[in-house]
């Protein structure tokens, strides 16, 4: 371990570095233009997905910070920098998902096609006594405000949680971190509850008539393990670039772990869900999942080899865990996966039998991520990678296990 | 066979500054003793990487071939039963069911075949003295175990180890129980 620091170290984006997220904005905003102009719908559940699925990793930041603050853990803090920054697209992510709703909830959600007076009616042709039962919860004014509560809160949180830490950087007042860990308890209350509402706003009301009691925890470990491998990349980008001298073999061991947990703990409710709903064989209930055995097949069940087999073999061993490159590779196969796991949810109840992989697809994936990637980075600028007047900064800095 | 002597130090900085001292030497340190984890002695005496990763692999892949027999043999091959209409004739096609058994079986067999694998390396056995050679490492005492090939020269190792820092050698263990 190196026994000098620069504490206080600025990540600097150079124009080149700016370079390549900005072209892959623009192969995304080309996959966008052109997919309205072939396939409407097709390309209303691409951005929704793929703006979901960064949100969540988004989201799965400002968790990480939070859940460390919480637990008053020490380790993190040479990290810390990364999360809060991956907090920052939050904000894109929600507007993002707020004007799809708007703009596009005829193309994906078919709750709203119809109004409760024409559902409930038993005359009518579109007569719906489950849908008309649950609009009192899926309509179109109380969806968007549920929507801005969650932009408000999550955004708000990362906001607060961020100004701290930026302020503690400049006057050392332990009175931020004490705050800091105060928030961070309100916030994991407010996100147990709010993830959870909102998997089942943006994604379980794709399939209005199916529920699932568990699709709530099921995201939740999906947006964590994604947004685990995500800031295991941009460790590792930084690491490459020389800003993270600071972390020891221990940081890496402790991100893998994180990674083969997580992803152990995904498979758990993905096969849970899974599992009791096969068993119970009931009929609201197993559409859901005979349209994924008929239709999504081979990615469905590859979702299962991708998340789980895969994962679970690389991370398994210590000396994988403390070699970048091992960490690298599968951290990328996460991040696929789980994009993989939000299409086959997203999917099905939209585009249905026509779905297809193609340029425009991984034409939007490609401009979302060059968004996140810009996102993260002009954050990461904006201060110290080393918070300096942390209180946990030592134990960090002298993590060893 | 070497003999083993006992280095007794009063505090832990002392017993960290002289083991790299004592092996520069050419003294074999082969274990310490503390009332408390000290962090980096592992690497200091050189305790090679555990193995019980492998062994709980092991374990546990016994685990899960032993379940996924298991519920061939009872719900498949020798007594197949219908319970709600679940295909009962294929294996894979009712593995989903049998998916739970599975993994606790696996848990099962990881977790107790490490536990008694430790127990077994360790000595440490109902029944079994502890090998405590000095009654209070419990308590503030840190023994520095180290083996001496040549009989002849243990008066000459216990003295060096004494230079480093030591309050005490040991020349056999006060064993009590």
């Amino acid at each position: 371990m190196p026994t000098f620091y620069k504490m206080d170290r600025k990540y600097e984006l150079t124009r080149n570095n700016k370079m390549i997220p900005l072209v892959m904005i623009a192969i995304g905003v080309i996959a966008i233009i052109m997919g309205f102009m072939t396939d409407k719908t097709r390309t209303w559940a691409v951005l929704l997905q793929n703006d979901f699925y960064f949100t969540a990793i988004a989201l799965a930041g400002t968790f990480f910070i939070a859940f460390n603050y919480a637990a008053q853990s020490g380790w993190t803090v040479g990290i810390k920098r990364v999360p809060e920054a991956m907090g920052g697209f939050l904000k894109y992510g929600m507007l993002g998902l707020i004007l799809i709703f708007i703009f596009g909830h005829h193309d994906l959600y078919h709750w709203t096609h119809h109004s409760h007076e024409e559902l409930s009616d038993p005359n009518s042709p579109v007569f719906d006594p489950i849908l008309a039962g649950k609009l009192g919860f899926l309509n179109i004014p109380f969806y968007i405000s549920r929507l801005v509560l969650y932009a408000v809160l999550w955004v708000g949180f990362t906001y607060v949680l961020r100004r701290h830490s930026l302020q503690e950087d400049l006057d050392g007042n332990i009175e931020h971190y004490k705050r800091s860990v105060v928030l961070s308890a309100i916030f994991l209350v407010i996100f147990a509850v709010s993830s959870s509402m909102a998997a089942w706003d943006i994604l379980m009301s794709l399939d209005a008539h199916w529920f699932s009691t568990l699709f709530g925890w099921y995201i939740f470990a999906g947006l964590f393990v994604s947004g685990l491998a995500m800031l295991a990349m941009f460790v590792l980008y930084l690491d490459r670039k020389g800003y993270m001298n600071h972390l020891t073999d221990s940081h890496f061991h402790d991100i893998g772990k994180f990674m083969f947990a997580f992803s152990v703990f995904w498979t758990y409710l993905w096969f849970s869900q899974f599992m009791l709903i096969w068993y119970a064989n009931l009929p609201e209930e197993v559409g859901y999942y005979q349209t994924r055995w008929k239709l999504f097949r081979s990615i469905w069940i590859g979702n299962f080899f991708i998340n789980f087999i895969a994962p679970f073999l690389v991370f398994m061993t210590r000396d994988a865990k403390r070699t970048k490159r091992i960490l690298f590779f599968g951290g990328i196969i996460i991040l696929v996966g789980h994009w993989i796991d939000v299409f086959v949810m997203v999917m099905p109840a939209t585009v249905g039998a026509e779905w297809t992989i193609g340029f425009i697809e991984i034409g939007t994936a490609i401009g979302f991520l060059g968004a996140f990637i810009l996102s993260t980075l002009t954050e990461l600028t904006k201060a110290s990678l080393v918070p300096k007047n942390h209180p946990m900064l030592q134990e960090s800095l002298h993590h060893h296990i | 066979m070497a003999k083993r002597i006992y280095g007794v130090f009063d505090d832990e900085e002392a017993l960290m500054h002289a083991i790299p001292l004592l092996k520069e030497k050419g003294v074999v340190c082969k274990d310490v003793q503390s009332p408390f984890p000290i962090h980096g002695i592992e690497s200091l005496i050189g305790v090679p990487r555990t193995r019980i990763s492998i062994a709980s692999f092991l374990y546990g892949l016994t685990g899960t071939s032993f379940a996924l027999w298991m519920t061939w043999y009872m719900m498949i091959y020798d007594w197949p039963i219908n319970i709600g209409g679940k295909p009962n004739m294929m294996f894979y096609m009712n593995l989903p069911a049998f998916i739970p058994v599975t993994f606790e079986l696996t848990v099962f067999c990881a977790a107790h075949g490490m536990a008694i694998t430790f127990l077994l390396r360790s000595k440490l056995l109902p029944g079994v003295t502890a090998p405590i050679p000095h009654p209070r490492i419990t308590d503030d005492k840190f023994i520095l175990h180290v083996d001496v090939k040549d009989e002849s020269k243990v008066n000459d190792v216990a003295a060096l180890i004494k230079s480093e820092g030591a309050s005490d050698v040991l020349l056999k263990s006060m064993q009590f129980s």
